[in-house]
C-alpha cells in the first residue's frame, strides 16, 4: 500500500477543519502511516468470503412505532449551549468553503 | 451546432408522521423554537436513534407509486459536514444503498408521452433552520432537525421548463394521494432543486451543470429553469465563461446568482451509520403496501376521461386532490349526469370554497345532496339560476335542496295558467317592446321575460315563459 502523501494528510486536515503548521502536518502524516501499516497487516487475510461488515451485532429491522411524547423544555434544550440568545441557539458565522 | 437542455429534479419533501424519523419529539410545523427537541435529536451524547417505521413504510409507498425497485436490504449512512443546521456533525442519510430505486414516470406534455426515470427515492433526516443575524452571527432552531425527509432524484431526462413544472405538479398529487406528505412548497414541505446544463449530444460537449436553489413554488421552479437555460445559450453565444456552481433564484428580480462555485467535488466522508442496523423490507410488509396504494391520478384522470367523457382539462381539475376526485364521483354514482357534475363541482363548488378558503373536506353539502340539486334542476323544479343561491344557502347550513327550496319558496313556476296570466300582463304593460318585437328585434323579448322574471323573484320556467310569450305574441 502507498504511503500517505503530504497533500492526503492535508486535505483530510481540511476536511476536519484542522489548521495544522507544516510540523504538525508530517507528524500526523507519520502516525497516520504507522496506523496504514496495521490495514496492510489485516490486508494479508484471504476474506473472499466474508461479507463486507458494517455492524458488528448481527440485527436487521430494529424500528419503533410512530407515536410521539413530550420533548424537553426549552431551557433544558439550550442549557449546555456555550452561546444562546432567548429560546435559540446561537452560533458563530460558518464560512462555507 | 446540437445542444439542447439537460434537467434533472432533485426533490426533498418532509414525511406525514407524528413523531420525528429517529426520536419521539412531535413533528409538527410553526411550534415554538426549539421546543420539539430531545436528546437524540440534539445528538447529545450516549442517544441512540430508533427508525420511525411509518417513513421507512411513506417511502416504500412513495418508490412503489414511481415504479422503482425496493432494496432487499439496505442502510442508513452518515453524511458528514460542518453546519450548524445539524447538531450531530452529520446527517443521517442514505448513500449507495437507497430504500427504493430505478423507478420512471411518465409525463404527459402537450399530449406527448415522455418517460423520466427515477434513479431513487430514499430516506433521511431534515436539517433545523438558522437565523442569520446582521452581526454574522446565526440562531438556530432544532425543531425541524430530524423530522423524516424524503429524497427522490431523477435522471436528467427533463428538456424543458415545462416539463419540470409538468412533473412537479403531478409528483405533488401523487404525494398528496397516497396520503405520505402535504406537499406544500410555500411551507416548505415540499423542497424542488434543478440542475440545468446544456448538452450537444454529437459531441458530448456540454456546459457546466449548475444546480438551483431557494424555489419555493413550483412556478419558481419554472421561471428560473427558464432563466438559466436561456442564460447557458448566452454565455455559448457570448463565450463568457461558465462555471459548476450552485446558484440561487432571486424572485423578486427573476434572475439566478452566483451561491458558492465548486471547485471540487464535495466530500462528505460517507460512512454506514453504525448506531443504526440494516433495513430488510420483508416482501409481505412490501405486498401490504403495494395491495393499499390508491388508483394514482394519471390512472384517475384517463378513467374520468373515458367513463364520463369529461374533456382532459376538467379530469385535470378534478383529479388535482383526490377528496375532490373522490367527491365527483359521488356525485356521479348519486345519479347526476356527469357532464352538469363536473360543471358544477368546477363552477358554483370550488368558486364557494375558494371564497370562504374551504378543503372540500369541509363542505357541508355531500355529494348525494349536491346532485339532489342537480336533480332539481333537471326536472325544472327550480332554474340554474336560483339553484346557485340554493347551493349557497345549503353550504352554509347544512340542509338539503328540498328543505332550502320549499322553505324559501323558491319552486320554479311552471304552472301554464298562472304562467298565462303573466304573459298577458307582460304584453300589456311593455307595448313598446311589443311593436319593437313585431318589427323583427328579437332582443326586444328579453324586456317581457324580465319583467315576468322580476314579478316571480326569478322563479318563472325561463324556457316556458320564452315559448308562451312567442306563441302570444305570434297570435296578435
Amino acid at each position: 500500500m502507498a504511503e500517505i502523501s503530504p497533500e492526503e494528510v492535508q486535505h483530510v486536515a481540511d476536511l476536519a477543519r484542522l489548521a495544522l503548521p507544516p510540523e504538525e502536518l508530517a507528524r500526523v502524516g507519520r502516525e497516520l502511516n504507522r496506523i496504514l501499516v496495521y490495514f496492510q497487516e489485516l490486508q494479508e487475510l484471504n476474506t473472499d468470503d466474508v461479507a463486507i461488515t458494517s455492524h458488528a451485532v448481527a440485527m436487521e429491522n430494529v424500528y419503533r412505532e410512530d407515536s410521539s411524547r413530550p420533548s424537553l423544555p426549552v431551557e433544558e434544550v439550550i442549557a449546555n449551549a456555550p452561546d444562546s440568545a432567548e429560546v435559540f441557539f446561537r452560533v458563530p458565522r460558518i464560512v462555507d468553503k | 451546432m446540437a445542444f439542447a437542455p439537460c434537467i434533472g429534479l432533485e426533490v426533498h419533501v418532509e414525511l406525514d408522521t407524528e413523531s420525528k424519523m429517529f426520536c419521539q419529539c412531535r413533528n409538527e410545523f410553526g411550534a415554538a423554537p426549539n421546543s420539539r427537541c430531545c436528546p437524540v435529536c440534539l445528538g447529545l451524547p450516549g442517544s441512540l436513534p430508533v427508525p420511525n417505521r411509518k417513513a421507512v413504510e411513506y417511502v416504500i409507498r412513495t418508490g412503489l407509486a414511481l415504479d422503482c425497485q425496493v432494496a432487499e436490504r439496505c442502510r442508513f449512512a452518515r453524511k458528514n459536514y460542518f453546519y450548524p443546521d445539524l447538531p450531530k456533525n452529520f446527517q443521517i442519510s442514505q448513500y449507495d444503498e437507497p430504500l427504493t430505486y430505478g423507478g420512471h414516470f411518465h409525463l404527459q406534455v402537450n399530449g406527448q408521452q415522455k418517460r423520466i426515470r427515477i434513479r431513487r427515492a430514499h430516506l433521511e433526516e431534515d436539517t433545523g433552520k438558522n437565523i442569520h443575524l446582521p452581526d454574522g452571527r446565526s440562531l438556530v432552531d432544532y425543531n425541524r432537525c430530524g423530522i423524516p425527509l424524503m429524497e427522490i432524484v431523477t435522471e436528467p431526462d427533463f428538456s424543458s421548463p415545462e416539463e419540470c413544472r409538468v412533473y412537479l405538479t403531478e409528483l405533488r398529487a401523487i404525494l398528496r394521494y397516497i396520503e405520505v406528505s402535504t406537499a406544500n412548497m410555500e411551507e416548505g414541505v415540499m423542497r424542488a432543486e434543478p440542475t440545468v446544463n446544456l448538452i450537444d449530444s454529437d459531441t458530448g460537449e456540454a456546459t457546466p451543470m449548475v444546480e438551483i436553489k431557494n424555489l419555493n413554488s413550483i412556478k419558481s421552479v419554472y421561471e428560473a429553469v427558464k432563466y438559466e437555460i436561456q442564460r447557458h445559450w448566452r454565455c455559448l453565444e457570448s463565450g463568457e465563461e461558465m462555471y459548476q456552481e450552485t446558484r440561487l433564484w432571486d424572485e423578486q428580480n427573476s434572475l439566478t446568482a452566483t451561491m458558492r462555485r465548486k471547485e471540487s467535488a464535495d466530500d462528505y466522508m460517507y460512512f454506514p451509520e453504525p448506531d443504526l442496523v440494516p433495513l430488510v423490507p420483508e416482501h409481505e410488509w412490501i405486498e401490504e403496501i403495494r395491495a393499499s396504494l390508491p388508483e394514482l391520478p394519471s390512472a384517475l384522470r384517463q378513467r374520468l376521461v373515458e367513463r364520463y367523457e369529461l374533456p382532459e382539462y376538467g379530469a385535470e381539475v378534478i383529479t388535482a386532490d383526490r377528496d375532490t376526485a373522490v367527491y365527483y364521483e359521488q356525485i356521479v354514482e348519486a345519479g347526476a349526469d356527469p357532464k352538469a357534475a363536473s360543471n358544477w363541482l368546477m363552477g358554483d363548488v370550488m368558486g364557494y370554497l375558494n371564497e370562504q378558503s374551504l378543503e372540500i373536506a369541509d363542505l357541508k353539502v355531500a355529494p348525494e345532496q349536491l346532485a339532489e340539486l342537480l336533480a332539481l334542476i333537471e326536472s325544472n323544479t327550480i332554474s340554474g339560476k336560483i339553484a346557485k343561491d340554493v347551493f349557497v344557502k345549503m353550504a352554509e347550513t347544512g340542509q338539503s335542496a328540498q328543505e332550502v327550496v320549499k322553505a324559501e319558496g323558491l319552486q320554479q313556476i311552471s304552472d301554464e295558467s298562472e304562467l298565462g296570466r303573466l304573459v298577458d300582463e307582460a304584453i300589456a304593460k311593455n307595448p313598446k317592446a311589443v311593436e319593437d318585437f313585431k318589427s323583427g328585434k328579437e332582443r326586444a323579448l328579453g324586456a317581457m321575460v324580465g319583467y315576468i322574471m322580476g314579478q316571480t323573484r326569478g322563479q318563472a320556467n325561463p324556457q316556458l315563459v320564452n315559448q308562451m310569450l312567442r306563441e302570444k305574441l305570434g297570435q296578435m
